[in-house]
């Protein structure tokens, strides 16, 4: 099936296997930052942006992606650089496996939610799991992050 | 995964309801349980591109599109301002955002899945499927029916001045639920109870015995609890053992009703 | 003394990589090109192959291979990651005849695609001869049907293993008379308690390429805590010398013990060494859940003594534990569930005494998983002492501070070391400060009928094996006056290859970007066992500081020499050699590498191996307060606040993390975190859907403090992190639910389910 999409900034058009799952096709096209965590939708590793949505690639067919714009962190790199510097402060990242797909998220919550609360960040985020962390230090981190994000914009 | 050997983003429903008529013909919905499974499909069936993505009210009931995806159920503010929590509450459990921009209520309902939260909840609220062929269906008769080769369109959600809470056990937050149960009380004062996850489809008890009909107590919420436990069959698996569950729906009808009198729906 | 890297929160050095997304782990580096490898894997918990048929399989178009128990080398081996030789017997082929447990490998296939692989994996033809398992731990030993009863089955160290009884390790430690000591006590309780096989759910599954290099090498690249283990258990599975091995750990996504078990490495490796071909392997989630290395299911009986007054006198300790259908990590890892926990309470002990079993069972062979056999033990020990507490009307933790060991005493159950460095009485006083437990000892109803409680557990660990795990470094110095270090440990995100460069910095006067560190290839790096055992920081830190030590005084002497002076008239800053007499007569570090360049004949260079005679033992205390739902059963954890002796912490943020990363894995295990098998021994928890580790919402506040000690033989006074952090909640959970419901929960995890079954039974 031929589809035109969008993929980080760069208009394009490709003949897919449509029913292939997104993950795959994206690390085919040189998207590595995009894990694979599991087969069940229920890590988040995957996650990418779909029409600037939050979404499972794994779950997301290739065909769906047709005339929509996709967001992997190759094409946020500043944005992830600066988030993952708050992470690196609290040594949040550890294995760093996890982290595109919480970073995407974070993107996510931060486009969509303005000023969330704790319990809001964690429920935006509970679809990401992390083994290493215990998540505190994420917390942390995205709490000074937004922070200081609030503290630039209203400078 | 499944695999396919033909792709069909459909353009009308009656396209989409005649490939749905061959032997091995699947509608895809958001394809979060599809995937996981190994199917040989013949022909993968696309309802993207049909419009199926709105959440629409009229002056007596919402349409939500097959297509439209829990993401959108859980945000709506008309929703939220039609009936409450209780339909965010049904979903903002289910794995996380990421999953909920990608599962459809069209895929959720069809699939009539034990453990599904949004069926549960939107059978105690007297929702219907609007079929492309049988036309429109109560939920709580969907929900006895066997998969057919028939087309969810819509789920058609009444305006009736019921309201509905809604309540779960899970062992983790994000786990599907040990048992899941609704109150609604409906404009004429009568209520119900839908029960999910026995770990069986939902089911819908009714109170034919006016057990509540004299005002919510603590002592007819119980009647009622136990009427409806008392009803029900329940299951043993991973998540719980029947006997649990059975105390669990005592519980939760119980909470629920109360929850219903004290305006926390 | 204050330092300038040591002590702080230094950010990881591949902390930008991670985040941004950059291909650095197994399968973003794996070339295209990779036959893809997949394995068959048995329907049955114990059968034997009677025939198996690959020829219509093989005929599938772009199969590269398809490999039975007729094509591989008939020795046995274990894929556990130790130091050889291996205390794991020798039970193992890459593919066997008997199959013994669901999800066994029965055939390796290997093709260009992963479609052709999946297809040509549907046509193995296998004709079983179905036998009955033995699922129950309870009747493994001595049971008729044997899981191991070929006759080249070998135990290579003794280690109490018998295959002709099921038994994969058993014996018996102690000291004093545990018999006379519990005769003549005032009280003597007697508990079983059981902990359940947990999966590690590292982020990143098992995976693994190999290919042959211009040297006709086996190059492996894998995501492994053990690559010089890896290379020698290959090197004897395969029969090939280790000088035609290679292996190469990347960045790993995650291992806590898993990836300690050479879980995948043998099957890309042997499919290159049949084709010549690079080959590939990523396990599925499924996979990695099913046939994988998680912890051991253990039962552990517990006779504590103790006097009116709340003096501990006596444990006696029996431990069943089930190594499933191999023996990896069997005989050590039962070691530690007596040997951890029994000297929390030295103080007044006059006699222990410790027993075990391991068996052999038809279910998934077990593995390491962080806190190896102690994790289980101390909800055993720390349950019962809270039993103990309830019988003796004490406070808990004025118990606790009664009998726990303190600095300068002997612990008779750990080897008979001392604990030299021990704030262990800080961790309690402090974490019962800190969640308040005078307050809240009493169980409180709130308003809605929840009721909230507190509860307490101790632990220690160790800092690595001693005298057998090794850490090496090679330091050396480059031309510019910047560094390189080589170390065979491995990184697995837990921060050691920045934790080592703030340990080299410190000893070297230099900033951390001057050292470039390289881990972990086994053609390159030094000798190391690998990253487990708790032993990075203390053993390989130990070696860190060594080699720099060296180091330094080789760039003395050959600044000293530039300078026509002797070693001892003269001072090395970081940056250049000068003469302690006259300051401004320097020679620039830059100077002497480049002079190493030019007739040089003593390299700038140090290679130390360090070991220890001892394992000092880390030590914490841990508190929660929860909230339990008396009517669903369902148990809110409020708080947990942990406070840890690691003697020096060197990166004081990636020590918090570990321990709250380790403090979540063990609310996990506590609460959630499961493997069930069915009636025929299928593992039903074989998915993130079905087995539930925690999530962000399923935690409550996590509060981490420091109360450190000094540890004499480690560097910087450092001891262990690693994994004593799992080993609390469990205990310290129970306990409270204990006391906010009355039911003790003995089996692991504390689900809601039995919480209100036990308040109905009580009722």
């Amino acid at each position: 099936m031929k589809i035109s999409y969008t993929l980080n900034g760069r208009a394009r058009t490709d003949e897919v296997d449509p029913a292939r799952p997104l993950t795959e096709y994206l690390r085919a096209q040189g998207c590595l930052s995009v894990k694979r965590g599991c087969e069940t939708s229920n890590c988040g590793l995957c996650t990418v942006l779909v029409d600037g949505r939050p979404v499972l690639s794994c779950t997301t067919l290739t065909a769906r992606i047709n005339g929509k714009s996709v967001l992997t962190l190759e094409g946020l790199e500043d944005r992830a650089a600066e988030i993952g510097g708050y992470l690196a402060a609290q040594g949040a990242e550890q294995c760093g496996f996890c982290s595109p797909g919480l970073i995407m998220n974070i993107i996510a919550m931060t486009d969509e939610l303005t000023d969330p609360t704790e319990d809001e960040i964690r429920e935006y985020l509970a679809g990401n799991l992390c083994r290493c962390t215990g998540y505190v230090s994420q917390l942390r981190a995205i709490r000074q992050y937004l922070a200081d994000r609030k503290e630039a914009e209203q400078a | 995964m499944f695999t396919t050997q033909q792709y069909v983003v459909a353009s009308s429903l009656d396209e989409a309801y005649a490939l749905n008529q061959k032997p091995r013909a699947t509608v895809l919905g958001g394809c979060g349980w599809l995937k996981m499974g190994r199917r040989a499909i013949g022909t993968a069936i696309d309802l993207s591109a049909l419009g199926l993505d709105r959440i629409e009210e009229f002056d007596d009931r919402f349409e939500l599109g097959a297509m439209v995806t829990l993401r959108q159920i859980e945000t709506s503010e008309a929703l939220a301002a039609a009936f409450g929590p209780c339909l965010r509450e049904s979903v903002r459990h289910i794995v996380g955002v990421q999953f909920r921009n990608c599962a459809t209520i069209g895929g959720s309902i069809w699939g009539r899945f034990g453990f599904s939260d949004p069926l549960t909840c939107l059978t105690a609220l007297g929702a219907s499927v609007r079929l492309h062929h049988a036309g429109l269906v109560p939920l709580s008769e969907f929900i006895r029916m066997d998969y057919d080769r028939d087309l969810l369109v819509a789920v058609v959600l009444p305006k009736a001045g019921q309201r509905a809470v809604y309540l779960t056990h899970r062992a983790t937050q994000t786990d599907f639920p040990v048992l899941a149960a609704a109150v609604c009380r409906r404009a004429d004062g009568t209520y119900c109870a839908a029960v999910g996850a026995r770990p069986q489809r939902a089911a819908l008890v009714e109170d034919t015995e006016g057990l509540l009909a004299g005002g919510v107590t603590d002592a007819s919420a119980r009647a009622f609890a136990d009427f409806a436990a008392d009803r029900l069959t329940f299951s043993s698996n991973l998540r719980g053992s029947a006997e649990f569950r059975r105390h669990l729906c005592r519980v939760l009808v119980r909470r629920a009703a109360i929850q219903l009198e004290e305006g926390q729906a | 003394m204050k330092h300038r890297y040591v002590g702080r929160a230094v950010p990881k050095s591949d902390a930008r990589a991670l985040t941004t997304g950059k291909p650095v782990y197994t399968d973003d580096i794996a070339p295209a090109g990779c036959l893809i490898v997949k394995v068959l894997r048995s329907p049955h918990a114990h059968a034997l192959i009677e025939d198996i048929n690959t020829d219509i399989a093989k005929k599938v178009p772009g199969i590269a291979c398809v490999l039975t128990w007729k094509d591989v080398p008939q020795h046995r081996f274990t894929m556990a990651g130790q130091t050889f030789p291996e205390p794991s017997p020798y039970d193992r082929l890459i593919l066997d005849r008997r199959v013994r447990f669901v999800g066994d490998a029965v055939a390796i296939v290997a093709g260009e695609t992963e479609e052709a692989v999946d297809r040509a994996l549907r046509l193995v033809k296998v004709k079983y001869e179905v036998l009955e398992p033995v699922l129950d731990p309870h009747t493994a030993k001595d049971n008729p049907i044997l899981v191991h009863p070929e006759s080249d089955w070998v135990a290579n160290c003794p280690v109490g293993a018998d295959n002709k009884r099921n038994l994969c390790a058993s014996g018996q430690d102690g000291h004093g008379d545990i018999e006379a000591v519990l005769a003549t006590c005032d009280v003597v309780l007697e508990r079983t308690y059981h902990t359940k096989a947990n999966q590690q759910a590292m982020m990143e599954t098992f995976r693994t390429f190999t290919q042959l290099d211009a040297y006709g090498r086996l190059n492996v690249i894998s995501s492994t805590q053990v690559p010089f283990h890896v290379r020698r258990i290959l090197s004897i599975a395969l029969g090939i010398p280790k000088s035609k091995i290679r292996v190469v750990k990347p960045r790993l996504g995650g291992g806590f013990g898993a990836k300690q078990t050479v879980v995948t490495e043998i099957y890309p490796a042997i499919v290159t060494m049949k084709t010549g071909r690079p080959a590939k392997i990523i396990y599925t989630r499924y996979e990695s859940q099913i046939a994988s290395s998680p912890r051991h299911e253990m039962e552990v009986t517990v006779r504590i003594g103790a006097m009116r007054d709340g003096t501990i006198r006596g444990i006696d300790l029996y431990t069943l534990s089930n190594t499933g259908a191999f023996g990896e990590h069997g005989p050590t890892t039962v070691g530690l569930s007596g040997h951890k926990p029994i000297p929390l309470y030295s103080a007044n002990q006059e006699a222990y005494r410790f027993r075990y079993d391991v068996v052999y069972t038809n279910v998934m062979s077990a593995g390491a998983y962080r806190g190896y056999g102690a994790t289980q033990g101390t909800f055993a020990v720390e349950s019962i002492v809270g039993e103990l507490a309830d019988v003796l009307g004490i406070d808990p933790v004025e118990l606790r501070l009664k009998n726990l060991t303190r600095e300068g005493q002997i612990m008779p159950a750990y080897y008979g070391e001392t604990a030299n460095a021990c704030a262990l009485d800080r961790c309690v006083t402090r974490v019962r400060e800190m969640i308040g437990w005078d307050e809240k000892v009493k169980p409180r109803v709130m308003p809605d009928g929840k009721i909230r409680a507190v509860g307490m557990a101790m632990a220690m660990q160790g800092s690595g094996i001693s005298n057998v795990d090794v850490g090496s470094v090679i330091i050396r110095l480059s031309d510019d006056g910047t560094y390189n270090m080589l170390i065979g440990c491995t990184d697995m995100g837990t921060g050691c290859d920045t934790i080592l460069a703030q340990m080299a910095a410190d000893c070297l006067d230099c900033r951390m970007e001057q050292i470039a560190v390289y881990a972990s290839d086994t053609d390159v790096a030094p000798y190391d066992s690998g990253s487990y055992a708790s032993a990075t920081t203390y053993v390989t830190g130990m070696a860190c500081v060594r080699a720099c030590t060296e180091l330094r005084e080789k760039i003395v002497r050959a600044g000293a020499k530039h300078l026509l002076l002797t070693p001892d008239e003269v001072e090395f800053d970081g940056a250049r050699v000068y003469a302690l007499s006259d300051e401004t007569r320097a020679v620039t570090l830059a100077d002497i590498a480049y002079g190493a360049q030019c007739g040089c004949t003593e390299a700038l260079s140090a290679t130390v191996s360090h070991s220890s005679p001892v394992s000092p033992p880390p030590f914490m205390a841990g508190a929660c307060e929860i909230e339990v739902d008396p009517e669903t059963g369902h148990v809110e954890l409020l708080d947990y606040v942990a406070a840890v002796d690691c003697g020096t912490p060197i990166n004081p943020a990636l020590a918090r993390v570990q321990t709250e990363g380790g403090l979540v894995q063990g609310i996990g295990m506590a609460l959630y975190e499961d493997v069930v098998y069915s009636d025929k021994g299928v593992d039903l928890s074989n998915s993130f859907m079905q087995y539930k580790i925690p999530s962000r919402l399923d935690i409550g506040k996590i509060r981490v403090v420091f109360e450190s000690s000094y540890e004499k033989t480690g560097p910087f006074g450092a001891k262990s992190i690693g994994e004593i952090v799992i080993n609390t909640p469990s205990p310290a959970i129970a306990d409270a639910v204990a006391r906010a419901t009355g039911v003790r929960v003995r089996t692991l995890p504390i689900t809601a389910e039995k919480i209100v079954m036990g308040m109905q039974e009580k009722a």
